[in-house]
C-alpha cells in the first residue's frame, strides 16, 4: 500500500504529505518529477508549493514534467490522485480536472484555518467523511481562486463533483465558493486547502477552531482503507 | 532573425484581479476616466531565419499548449513581429 508523493523543483509540502500518509498508517514513496515512472504506487499525491517558481502560470510548466506522462495515463485509468494547492493547479493545467485557479480576488496571500464542507464522499480520498461534514484545515495560497465557465460550473454541481466548498466567507473569490473538485469517476481530486497540515496532534489548526486539529487526516486514512479493501 | 509575437487576454467571464488593481491605481495618479482595465500577456519568440508559415503554425500550437491556458485565456494574436526590442 504505497502512496507516491511527487517532488517538483519548488515543491513545498511534499514532506508534510508523506508524513500525513505515514501518520495514517501507510507507506509514502518519494516520486521525482524528472523520473517518468510511478514505480507501481497505489495512489499519488501532488503536493503544494511553487513548482518551477509558478512561472508562466501555476502548474503550467510542471504539467509537462516527465513524471506527468505516466501519471496522466494512470489517472485516466483510475489511479487515485490527490492534488493539493499547487497540485490542484497542476491537475487543472493537465486537464485532468476542469477549470483553473487564478489570483485571489483580493490580491493578497491568504493563510488561515479554513472551514469547509465535504460534499462528495464517494471518492477514494473522502470516503471517511460524512456528506456535508464541516471540517477545518489550513488554507494558504495567493492564486487559489477557482474559476470555470458557467456551463462547467453547472455540470460540476449537477454531477455532484464539487468535493469541498468554503464555509463562512469565501477566502479567495472562488466561483460558487468551490474549494475542491473531482473528475467524473472520482479518483482524481483537487483541493486548494491543505488536509496534510491537519493530520498530527498539536500541529494542525488551533483547537479554538472547535476541532481537534486532525480534520485532514481522513483524506489519507480514506485512501489507505480503500486500497486495503481492494 | 525573425520574431513571432504571441498575445493573450483573460477571457471576458474570468475575473482579472491584476487589471482591477491597475484600474484602482489609475485615478490615484490622476488618470481619470478609465472605466475598465484588463491585463494580458505578450510573448516574443525568436527564430533563426525568416518567420515562415511553418514557424507560425508551430507558434500557434505552442500558444495553446504551453503559453496560454485555454480555460482562462484567449489567444488574440500570433503574428510575425516587428524588430523592436
Amino acid at each position: 500500500m504505497r502512496v507516491g508523493v511527487v517532488t517538483f523543483p519548488g515543491s513545498l509540502d511534499d514532506r508534510d504529505a508523506a508524513r500525513a500518509v505515514r501518520l495514517a498508517g501507510g507507506e509514502a514513496f518519494a516520486l521525482w518529477h524528472a523520473d517518468a515512472d510511478l514505480h507501481g504506487v497505489d495512489a499519488v499525491v501532488l503536493p503544494g508549493g511553487f513548482s518551477y517558481g509558478d512561472y508562466l502560470r501555476c502548474g503550467a510548466i510542471a504539467r509537462f514534467a516527465p513524471v506527468m506522462g505516466p501519471l496522466v495515463d494512470a489517472a485516466r485509468g483510475g489511479l487515485p490522485v490527490l492534488g493539493i494547492c499547487n497540485g490542484f493547479q497542476l491537475l487543472c493545467e493537465a486537464h485532468l480536472l476542469p477549470g483553473a485557479l487564478i489570483r485571489n480576488d483580493h490580491r493578497r496571500f491568504v493563510c488561515r484555518d479554513q472551514p469547509l464542507a465535504i460534499e462528495r464522499t464517494d471518492t477514494p480520498w473522502t470516503r471517511g467523511y460524512a456528506p456535508g461534514e464541516r471540517i477545518v484545515v489550513p488554507l494558504k495560497n495567493g492564486e487559489g481562486g477557482y474559476v470555470a465557465d458557467e456551463r462547467t460550473l453547472d455540470e460540476l454541481e449537477g454531477e455532484g463533483r464539487v468535493v469541498a466548498r468554503y464555509l463562512d466567507d469565501n477566502p479567495n473569490g472562488s466561483y460558487r465558493a468551490i474549494a475542491g473538485v473531482s473528475n467524473a469517476a472520482g479518483n482524481v481530486v483537487g483541493l486548494m486547502p491543505h488536509p496534510e497540515h491537519a493530520s498530527e496532534p498539536g500541529f494542525g489548526p488551533d483547537v479554538r477552531s472547535g476541532t481537534d486539529g486532525l480534520d485532514g487526516l481522513r483524506f489519507f486514512t480514506s485512501i489507505l482503507d480503500g486500497l486495503v479493501r481492494v | 532573425m525573425g520574431r513571432v509575437v504571441v498575445e493573450f487576454m483573460p477571457k471576458p467571464e474570468i475575473l482579472d484581479p491584476q487589471g482591477q488593481a491597475v484600474l484602482g491605481a489609475l485615478p490615484r495618479l490622476g488618470f481619470t476616466g478609465f472605466t475598465s482595465v484588463r491585463q494580458g500577456k505578450r510573448f516574443e519568440l525568436e527564430v533563426d531565419g525568416e518567420v515562415t508559415d511553418q514557424v507560425l503554425a508551430s507558434a500557434r500550437e505552442a500558444a495553446t499548449t504551453l503559453l496560454s491556458n485555454p480555460v482562462i485565456e484567449d489567444v488574440v494574436a500570433v503574428v510575425a513581429g516587428e524588430g523592436a526590442r
